[in-house]
């Protein structure tokens, strides 16, 4: 029976804390009376996924059983989550693989020939044939990608978008032209967290710039507290509004959605999820042993290394059906692995950020998702309250290093250089410099033709932090490169001590501190 | 008289050269450049006159030519020993306070008739530099006959001498002749109007002088300049530059706003014209990847001998353009000043006196000549040798 999520009270016999930083970790001894949350260990997986896969599509939710769906001379779309999710990457079998081959093989036994699987990125970067093949497996890429019908959604193909209409609110929908005019779209989903999937699989993930606008700004993020939480989330509201308006005009949707246990670090790093107290003399010594090894590994081997770590995720359910309907169940199976229960704000929060976020996968963890990452998911996995109260104190380790991605993020290069030289103020950012980054030809070119973020996507990271900048009375980056940190606005510590000192000008002396243990991802059900 | 005199001695600018390559300025310590009692310089003739120097700025090609560095293409157009020193205020005889236009045209070398270039009023194009009544010197400050500015006496031609207005400091005095120099380029490159985006690249005194002047005389629609320091980027926002960026963010910054593609290095686009203020191979390079196809290239930067890719130029019908001196310009309304006119109205306009950031007698000209050469990182725009309290000036 795994254990649920812990709030531990550090004392004079707590051991040093783990932070993650970057690729890498720190120990850290945290002030006498300072909080740890914990997540829950992981839960116990489905015990045959295909089983649960087939029954998940013949016995759906508020729908018929997909085969009932099927029809010779259909159209049938499927889209499935891109490289972002899950993190880190999951071993083979992927689950996309397990449910695609599934749907393919009922579609297969209806007779149904027109079929197209859409990598939904919205405007991420497109995925390499090798990460397309880790999703959909070596059988579905080689039967369909040599043929045209396995490829990555182009949200600037001027003739591969389809306005659908708009919500009461003015928000435009315009999704992948031949997901909305398939007479079934079937889409995979793997949340990882409680801000994926419903109506954001495809109001988002096949959407274009002119749709996206609509909630990804700085007012909607800022009025989703959180965006984890989606009875509190402009986010969802948008999404769902939107999701609305594909209903009355758009494809048929056939939602299906998976969960994934947080188990996240194999042996033996698998004390990576261990409570530090309950370290074996193995654990002590794998971690000296590891530490001292990165120690000396120049960043880039040491990326390359972390990078090619597969997760041992197991999956912890499987629904399908009606989007809503079946995410409704997700939600609560994601709840189920992650909530932890905190009573009271800190005054301080820290967290160990690592190397990778869903955004620089094979890639390089820049400055902007260093931002992104802490003040945009760590700080967001709430439900109630924030874990640090208004005008509190964030301290993020992190190395923070002045290192783009080339191909990756080559607008995020400009985005630091040229918009944060200015200002980091978010509604600023959006009102002067939105615009010019989403039309600029070049970004638009890389985006289409090579494996380029979209011009726009700095701005939507940097606006995934805004309630984060707004919550917040100061961020401090604990091991960042100074000269980056302070081009994000922050203030850059060497040590915890230093940090905490820096702290004490915004929350006095004595500050109620909270650090939040993660990965494996947990959420805090603040009271 | 007190004078920093530069002679020639082969194996001292050798020394200069190495050393100024290690550490830029510190030819001053090992190189021909020594502090001289000598005699003031006679009038060479009618329309000279003796000046006493006020203040003196340290230039550039001062501090190519301390470190060895600057082209042997100068060696048939200086006369040794010489006194440094172009950037001048000075007392005049008549008790004005004067600027000195420092080119040595054919009126100062009593060329009669002039050359063509000088009949136009074109002094920096002037095709006697080494001819006529003076010694062989492009300018007072490279010519043996003539001293230069870094002393406490000095000669020039009635026709070098423009007067300081009232109420003007030495500071913004001493500013008008590096100003000339930035008008000049200013008003080349907006010879081909209209002019949508400009690049600067360097922003020393050349490249922050001509940022104000673009700005003043000829703003484009988007003003890019590049600069190395802080202090830099501070001044080329104040002076007029609509966006700043660290050198390396230069290609980055033209390609953004001017909506270019790349391929590789090289924008497809790119900026109307490029002034550079730099003058390395470097520098120039990155001008040619930066211009877009029929665009120009201003050398405003004294460069020396570079090895450069052409092949972009020849592609994309590029113009490289030297831009040297100051003489009579024609403005764009269809009237013609000279340079030197202009500059003092955008020494005023610009409050161009707050550059003038260090002085230094002449005693410790190699802390001046160090201070000069790392005045970016120092914090610096223009250093200057302040004469009004040497002791021989004041006899």
């Amino acid at each position: 029976m795994p254990r649920p999520g812990f709030v531990l009270e550090v004392d004079r016999s707590t051991p040093p804390t783990l932070f993650h930083h970057g690729e890498g970790f720190r120990l850290e001894r945290l002030p006498t009376g300072s909080r740890v949350v914990y997540p829950p260990e992981p839960l116990a997986p489905l015990r045959d996924i295909d089983a649960a896969i087939r029954h998940a599509l013949l016995h759906p939710i508020d729908s018929d059983p997909l085969p009932a769906l099927l029809f010779p001379g259909m159209k049938l779309t499927i889209a499935f989550d891109d490289v972002s999710l899950p993190l880190p990457k999951m071993r083979r079998p992927d689950v996309r693989q397990r449910i695609i081959e599934a749907v393919l093989d009922m579609a297969a036994e209806a007779g149904v020939d027109d079929v197209h699987l859409i990598a939904a990125l919205a405007l991420h970067r497109r995925m390499t044939e090798a990460e397309l093949r880790h999703a959909v497996g070596d059988r579905v890429y080689d039967a369909f990608a040599p043929r045209g019908l396995l490829y990555n959604h182009d949200a600037e193909d001027p003739d591969g978008m389809a306005f659908l209409g708009s919500t009461p609110h003015g928000e435009e929908v315009e999704i992948n032209r031949r997901a909305a005019e398939s007479d079934l779209l079937v889409y995979v989903n793997i949340n990882m967290v409680s801000m994926d999937g419903g109506w954001k699989s495809t109001a988002t993930g096949l959407a274009s710039y002119r749709s996206l606008r609509h909630h990804h700004n700085v007012h909607t993020l800022q009025h989703s507290r959180s965006m984890m939480d989606q009875e509190r989330s402009a986010l969802h509201s948008s999404n769902w509004r939107m999701g609305k308006v594909l209903r009355d005009h758009g494809p048929k949707v056939f939602q299906i959605e998976t969960t994934l246990n947080n188990d996240t670090f194999s042996p033996p790093f698998d004390m990576l999820q261990k409570r530090e107290w309950e370290w074996g003399v193995r654990d002590r010594a794998t971690f000296l042993g590891m530490q001292a090894a990165l120690h000396r590994t120049p960043r880039r081997v040491k990326r390359s290394i972390f990078h090619s770590m597969e997760a041992p995720h197991q999956v912890t359910s499987v629904q399908a059906g009606e989007v809503e309907a079946v995410h409704r169940i997700t939600t609560a199976n994601v709840y189920r692995q992650q909530l932890v229960e905190v009573e009271g704000q800190a005054d301080v929060l820290t967290m160990g950020l690592p190397y990778i976020c869903p955004y620089n996968v094979n890639s390089v963890m820049n400055p902007i998702l260093v931002m992104c990452l802490g003040l945009g998911y760590f700080f967001n996995l709430y439900k109630g309250k924030p874990l640090v109260r208004e005008g509190g104190v964030l301290i993020m380790s992190h190395p923070t290093p002045w290192e783009f991605h080339p191909v990756h993020h080559p607008s995020y290069i400009d985005f630091f250089e040229q918009v944060l030289a200015e200002t980091t103020d978010p509604a600023e950012i959006e009102q002067r410099f939105e615009k010019s980054y989403a039309e600029d030809e070049w970004y638009r070119h890389l985006y289409r033709t090579s494996y380029a973020y979209h011009g726009v996507h700095p701005f939507y990271m940097w606006y995934w932090g805004s309630h984060g900048l707004q919550h917040l009375g100061r961020v401090i980056v604990l091991g960042g490169d100074p000269k980056a940190v302070r081009r994000l606005g922050f203030m850059p510590a060497s040590t915890l001590d230093d940090a905490l000192e820096m702290a004490s000008d915004v929350v006095g002396r004595h500050p109620r501190i909270t650090h939040f243990h993660a990965p494996p991802l947990l959420m805090a059900d603040v009271s | 008289m007190k004078a920093l005199q530069i002679d020639r001695s082969l194996p001292r600018f050798a020394a200069a050269r190495v050393a100024g390559a290690l550490r830029s300025g510190s030819g001053a310590r090992v190189g021909p450049i020594e502090l001289a009692d000598r005699e003031p310089p006679e009038p060479p003739g009618a329309g000279w006159v003796p000046l006493r120097p006020r203040l003196s700025g340290i230039c550039g090609s001062d501090l190519a030519t301390i470190d060895g560095a600057s082209s042997r293409y100068f060696e048939p157009l200086v006369s040794f020993p010489f006194v440094p020193g172009h950037e001048v205020v000075a007392d005049a005889p008549d008790g004005r306070r004067v600027v000195v236009e420092p080119v040595l045209g054919c009126v100062t070398r009593g060329i009669v008739p002039p050359c063509p270039a000088c009949a136009r009023g074109d002094l920096g194009q002037c095709e006697r530099t080494a001819f006529g009544e003076l010694s062989p010197g492009l300018q007072t400050g490279y010519c043996a006959d003539t001293g230069g500015g870094w002393s406490t006496g000095m000669v020039a031609h009635l026709s070098q001498l423009h007067a300081v207005p009232d109420g003007w400091s030495d500071e913004a005095a001493v500013m008008v002749e590096p100003s000339a120099c930035a008008v000049h380029a200013a008003l080349r490159a907006a010879a081909e109007a209209p002019l949508g985006t400009v690049a600067v690249i360097g922003a020393g005194t050349v490249g922050l002088l001509t940022i104000a002047a673009l700005h003043h005389w000829s703003p484009p629609v988007t003003l890019v300049a590049a600069a190395k320091h802080a202090d830099q980027r501070r001044w080329a926002r104040e002076l007029g530059a609509d966006v700043v960026v660290e050198p390396a963010e230069l290609p980055r910054a033209v390609r953004r706003i001017t909506g270019s593609l790349a391929v590789g290095d090289q924008l497809t686009g790119g900026a109307d014209c490029v002034l550079d203020c730099v003058g390395s191979e470097a520098s120039i390079q990155q001008a040619l990847a930066l211009v877009r196809p029929g665009g120009r290239v201003l050398l405003v930067g004294m460069p020396s001998s570079v090895r450069l890719q052409l092949t972009t130029l020849w592609h994309r019908e590029v113009r490289l353009e030297g831009v040297y001196a100051y003489g009579t310009e024609h403005l764009p309304d269809g009237t013609t000043r000279r340079t030197f006119d202009l500059a003092f109205e955008l020494v005023e306009a610009a409050r161009l006196e707050r550059l003038v950031t260090a002085t230094y007698p002449l005693a410790r000209y190699r802390d001046a000549i160090e201070h000069a050469a790392d005045a970016g990182r120092r914090g610096a725009v223009k250093v200057a040798f302040d004469l009004r309290g040497e002791k021989e000036r004041n006899r």
